[in-house]
């Protein structure tokens, strides 16, 4: 007997869709001075955020954005099953330290600057099937310490193309209970790994676009589902370039995304006065728009059906400097309020 | 109309139509702009160095000396501005022209020293040291073993007993 819950080749349906009881989305200096400023919970303007390097700040940003969305939920960590966490660092060690802090059982994840869906993904997936009350998801990113380790030091004098992004420095956590008020996360459709032949690392919306549109062509048809069955498409950080690309391919499959769709790598920050090229990226622009904005959408009832795309690019500086081509991934989640 | 995609076609088919839809999109970077930048930064560098050597030489230094005392000062600026946080700013506008100088050197250097200062004296700041500068380092010797072969082989002999 097939699996009850799972639809079409990649997608599942929730029995009793699990709920977001609460969020917390915590943003850096930058993305402070950015046009979604009023919807985060703190604006951290020291990029050390008091500790002695930018890896222990990124570490410290995570924490306090899970323990701030217990806290809204007036959860201990006791209380909560699972911790399902990610970044972007060698060895995912901003959530690993994290989750040592907090004392949670941890399931430690990568999906790139995808990583907060496929938590949201797989946190829905463990509450419906019967495994937990509660699941804690976050994931973070830091623009310094993403440029030491897939780019330059960041003093380093070099010029970026215009494809170029700017990795978000945040962190968003979200808690999902098996009842209770909230936007409810009904769908589920997990990526595969896409590769169209992208070698340009300062070029990831190009690498990532194809993975999106794989994700979101797969969705609809799983589920019989049109473009206009959504208030909201929100890829997580594909900027200016993927967002170009990713409408041109959906409509080579048919499906005309058009203003239905947005980029949280184009909402976070403001293009033309903020100097970041094609928009923003990492773990944590998908996180702290979703965490922050798309959560309060939703809650006020502003947006009632919403998929959101998180977009992760697989490679590391080694397969790059190696000539591999950028294999990326992209998990998709509806969220109905 | 012809299509730009087509998915049905074989996965090598859809890269190679994917690869021309981005070229198509993505814009060049500016190259004219970023050269006019790069001339005019680069060349005021190495005016004002110009203008150092020849305020060591009205101080007394001979040419080779004022010469080596230009770069310490160039080097330390810049090495200077890099840890004000200012280099990068400067060089996102100006490019190769504040790269090629001796000037991006320096910054090559103190720039990865900075950050792997956490990591600890010798294995963060003495191992990352050369993270960015060793490759000019590697090819500029090996070119110098080349160039100072070649010399060896075919230069001018110098006269005996000099």
């Amino acid at each position: 007997m097939p699996a009850p819950k799972r639809i079409g080749s990649q997608t599942v349906a929730f029995a009793q869709p699990p709920v977001i009881l609460a969020t917390a989305a915590l943003a850096g200096a930058k993305e402070g001075q950015g046009p979604l400023r009023p919807t985060f919970d703190k604006v951290i303007e020291d990029p050390y955020y008091g500790e002695d390097s930018w890896e222990k700040a990124e570490r410290r940003f995570l924490q306090e954005a899970l323990e701030k969305a217990l806290a809204k939920a007036n959860l201990r960590p006791e209380q909560v099953d699972y911790l399902l966490a990610g970044d972007l660092l060698n060895q995912i060690v901003a959530a690993n330290f994290a989750a040592r802090a907090l004392g949670i059982p941890y399931v430690g994840l990568y999906g790139a600057c995808a990583t907060i869906y496929e938590g949201l993904a797989l946190g829905a997936m463990l509450i419906d099937g019967g495994f937990a009350d509660y699941v804690l998801i976050g994931s973070s990113s830091h623009y310094s310490t993403a440029e030491r380790q897939f780019r330059f030091p960041t003093e380093h004098g070099s010029q970026r193309p215009p494809t170029a992004q700017w990795t978000v420095t945040g962190a968003g956590a979200i808690l999902l209970g098996r009842q209770g008020k909230g936007p409810r996360v009904t769908h589920a459709t997990i990526g595969r790994v896409i590769d169209l032949g992208s070698t340009d690392p300062m070029n990831m919306g190009a690498a990532m676009a194809p993975a999106a549109a794989n994700t979101i062509v797969s969705h609809l048809s799983d589920l019989g589902r049109q473009v206009t069955d959504y208030d909201l498409i929100l890829t997580g950080d594909l900027g200016y370039y993927g967002r170009e690309l990713l409408l041109a391919l959906c409509r080579e499959y048919g499906y005309e995304l058009g203003e239905r769709h947005n980029d949280c790598g184009l909402m976070i920050f403001d293009r033309q006065k903020q100097d970041v090229h094609a928009g923003g990226s990492g773990c944590g622009c998908p996180a702290v728009v979703t965490c922050g904005y798309l959560f309060q959408e939703l809650s006020a009832g502003r947006l009632r059906r919403v998929l959101g795309i998180g977009t992760g690019a697989l490679m590391s500086p080694i397969t790059t400097k190696q000539g591999d081509t950028i294999p990326a991934i992209a998990h998709a989640v509806v969220l109905e309020a | 109309m012809v299509r730009q995609f087509d998915p049905s076609q074989p996965l090598e088919m859809q890269k190679r139509q994917y690869q021309q839809m981005v070229n198509r999109l993505v814009p060049r970077p500016p190259v004219w702009r970023n050269c006019l930048w790069a001339f005019g930064v680069g060349g005021l560098i190495c005016t004002a160095g110009q203008g150092i050597v020849s305020f060591f030489q009205g101080v007394g230094l001979s040419f080779l000396d004022a010469a080596t005392a230009t770069s310490i000062v160039l080097v330390f600026l810049a090495a200077f501005l890099t840890g004000l946080g200012l280099y990068d700013e400067l060089a996102r506008y100006a490019g190769a022209g504040m790269l090629v100088p001796i000037t991006g050197f320096a910054n090559a250097m103190v720039a990865p020293a900075l950050e792997a200062r956490t990591e600890g004296l010798v294995l963060g700041v003495g191992a990352r040291l050369f993270a960015v500068a060793g490759p000019i380092l590697v090819f500029g010797i090996v070119t110098a073993w080349l160039s100072g072969l070649i010399y060896y082989l075919f230069g001018p002999r110098p006269p005996l007993g000099s």
